[in-house]
């Protein structure tokens, strides 16, 4: 079995929750223990190693000031020039590894695998994988020639850790192996996203639409039912997308993350983008006239109903109390 | 500027249930609509764009079918100024490193400074553009949702990162992005829009043309491959409500009441 390795990111020396779902992953492979991998620069990259070795027996460190942003081109150059080519490495399915791992199996010429979120059977050097196709709808097992290595992206919250951190592993400073980390793609800012004129992470109650509603106009049904229930509306990216509503309105993981006590989804189909916006477990209503829609695999109460004929009735019954 | 965008022909989820054939070899096709991909068509509207602002060309290329070539007609009614249609029996069953293989070869027939894909297609893996721009040697930006051209050497990307961020890079041309939904508003596309491009010749390259080898992909160079599609065991799900509508109604009123979401 070839040696297996994490990339770990973290945020200013603080990890990502998928720090330790990848190691839930790599369990999953056998073999000797995964390699935690941490790049940085600095005071912030200390800290993340320790948190590391909280969690992982063997962790890499690699600190230079090239990599105090984690730019995934300069990343990509490091690993490369580090890793053993028939390694296995696991990240993350996230937009950092959405921009590092498709290139970095090609530097490698090792196999890839996107949005991986099941790990069946690892035997003579093929992985059996369960991932996800036509937006939810369907899933489907692949298999992954381990021969020439792999890179795999894992989806965020699928791979759950059930212990505490409870390791003292050894960080091992191997920045000396960092070689030349010039890119033709450089790093200038993080520009915040802009604040909108309703915090909808504020509400315990969200009405939250999304392609479902069809129509520009359609919104007015959505703004009435939540008027009616005292809730604020918010939605799913293409509603954002095709200037509806603003942006600040969009619950997921390229938007806002809410923690309603209750969530009503108007057709919304359930993309695993979206339900990453929603935390803290809340009642979560699904409305939708697909009664195969993934949403309904993780709503509390699913309604078959057009929307636009469903939410002015609810509106109506809610008003005359 | 010259641009390549690469488009891909797929199930429109938004208006189909997806049905796994009872085999799991496929998914049942009869009765899909197809469309272009939908981050594609924002990829094409920002080359479009990009092109009638510093000049240039955007050309259009998919690794399809015959049938794809609706996308290629629908894209160039858009405006891109050509389609090339890369097809042939060695490519069925390629991964996502067979189809950037593909793509390559194509891209160094030509001369292009930028080339853009989408984000994501109907597989989910978001793969084509890095791979392609790691084959190339190239530069590559995901997710992008923002392109300022400083000249034509340099260009000031964009990329969406979470919680609605924005990472801005400076990158060196030629360089691969692939493209986020929300970037532009697409141009709508009519009938009479695609009735004019009808007869426009849309030439198909095979593996000969592009010098690719037959192993190299399709499904004997594919070192990921799809086994079985298969309706997995899932929790107990939703609580259906059925009945009426307003039977449904009064349910939910109740449930409603309960958990907080009326008073
Ligand atoms: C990097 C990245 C980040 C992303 N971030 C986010 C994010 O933060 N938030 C987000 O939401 N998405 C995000 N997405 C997009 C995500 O992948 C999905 O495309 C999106 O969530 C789909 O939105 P939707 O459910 O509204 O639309 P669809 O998937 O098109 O679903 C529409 C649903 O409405 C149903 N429907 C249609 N008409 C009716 C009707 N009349 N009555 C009832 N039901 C109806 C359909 O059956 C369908 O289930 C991201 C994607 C990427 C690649
Ligand atoms: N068969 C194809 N032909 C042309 N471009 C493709 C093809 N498959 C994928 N792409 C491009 O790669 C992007 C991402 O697709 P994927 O990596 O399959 O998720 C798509 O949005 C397209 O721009």
């Amino acid at each position: 079995m070839a040696q297996l390795f994490a990339y770990i990111t973290h945020t200013q020396g603080k990890l990502e929750d998928s720090a330790a779902e990848l190691l839930v992953a790599a369990s999953k492979f056998g073999g000797d223990p995964v390699i935690g991998i941490v790049t940085g620069s600095g005071g912030d990259l200390d800290t993340a190693c320790q948190e590391a070795a909280k969690r992982y027996s063997n962790v890499w460190k690699f600190d230079h000031a090239e990599l105090g942003y984690p730019n995934a081109e300069k990343v990509r150059k490091l690993l490369t020039d580090v890793l053993p080519s028939d390694a296995i490495v696991l990240m993350a399915h996230d937009t950092f590894g959405m921009d590092l791992g498709p290139g970095l199996s090609i530097k490698l010429d090792s196999a890839f695998a996107a949005d991986v979120v099941g790990i069946e059977a690892v035997s003579d050097g093929v992985a059996t994988l369960v991932r996800q196709e036509y937006a939810g709808m369907a899933h489907a097992h692949v298999t992954c020639d381990l021969s020439k290595g792999a890179v795999l992206t894992l989806r965020p919250g699928v791979f759950q850790p059930e212990e505490d951190a409870s390791t003292s592993g050894q960080v091992e400073d191997k920045s000396g192996d960092v070689g030349d980390l010039t890119t033709n793609r450089n790093f200038i800012e993080v520009v915040e996203a802009e604040i909108g004129d309703v915090d909808i992470t504020k509400s315990d109650v969200l009405v939250s639409v999304g392609r479902g509603i069809e129509d520009e106009e359609n919104i007015e049904l959505a703004e009435e039912l939540a008027e009616a229930m005292g809730a604020v509306v918010s939605c799913s990216r293409p509603i954002v997308d095709a200037k509806w509503l603003e942006k600040s309105r969009q619950v997921g993981t390229s938007g806002q993350t809410v923690k309603p006590k209750v969530y009503m989804a108007m057709g919304i189909s359930g993309s695993f983008q979206h339900l990453g916006g929603i935390k803290g477990s809340p009642f979560i209503v699904a409305v939708n006239k697909n009664p195969k829609a993934p949403i309904f695999q993780v709503a509390d109460v699913g309604i078959v109903e057009d929307i636009l004929e469903f939410m002015p009735e609810l509106t109506e019954k809610i008003q005359e109390g | 500027m010259d641009i390549l965008v690469c488009v891909k022909r797929v199930p429109d989820t938004a208006e189909n249930e997806i049905e796994i054939k009872s085999d799991g070899t496929g998914i049942d096709e009869d009765d899909l609509v197809y469309s272009v991909n939908e981050w594609d068509n924002y990829a094409v509207e920002e080359a479009i764009q990009i092109r009638d602002r510093v000049g240039g060309t955007v050309t259009v290329v998919t690794v399809g079918d015959d049938e794809s070539e609706e996308v290629l007609r629908r894209e160039m009614a858009m405006g891109a100024d050509k389609g090339i249609l890369l097809s042939d029996d060695a490519f069925d069953g390629s991964d996502g490193r067979g189809i950037a293989t593909i793509l390559k070869a194509e891209i160094e027939k030509g001369q292009y400074d930028l080339v853009l894909t989408g984000a994501l297609a109907d597989d989910g893996a978001g793969q084509v553009g890095g791979m392609l721009a790691a084959m190339l040697d190239w530069p590559y930006a995901s997710v992008v949702n923002s392109i300022d051209v400083r000249d034509d050497k340099k260009i000031k990307v964009g990329r969406e990162i979470e919680g609605g961020n924005q990472e801005v890079n400076e990158i060196a041309l030629p360089c691969v992005l692939s493209i986020q939904t929300g970037i532009n508003e697409p141009r709508y596309v009519g009938i009479r829009g695609i009735r004019k491009v009808a007869s426009v010749d849309i030439p198909v390259h095979g593996a000969s043309d592009l010098g690719i080898a037959a192993d190299a992909v399709g499904a004997t160079g594919a070192r990921v491959k799809r086994v079985d599609y298969f309706t997995p065991e899932m929790g107990e799900g939703a609580e259906m409500l059925d009945g009426s509508i307003e039977e449904k109604i009064d349910k939910l009123i109740e449930m409603l009441k309960a958990k907080g979401g009326l008073k």
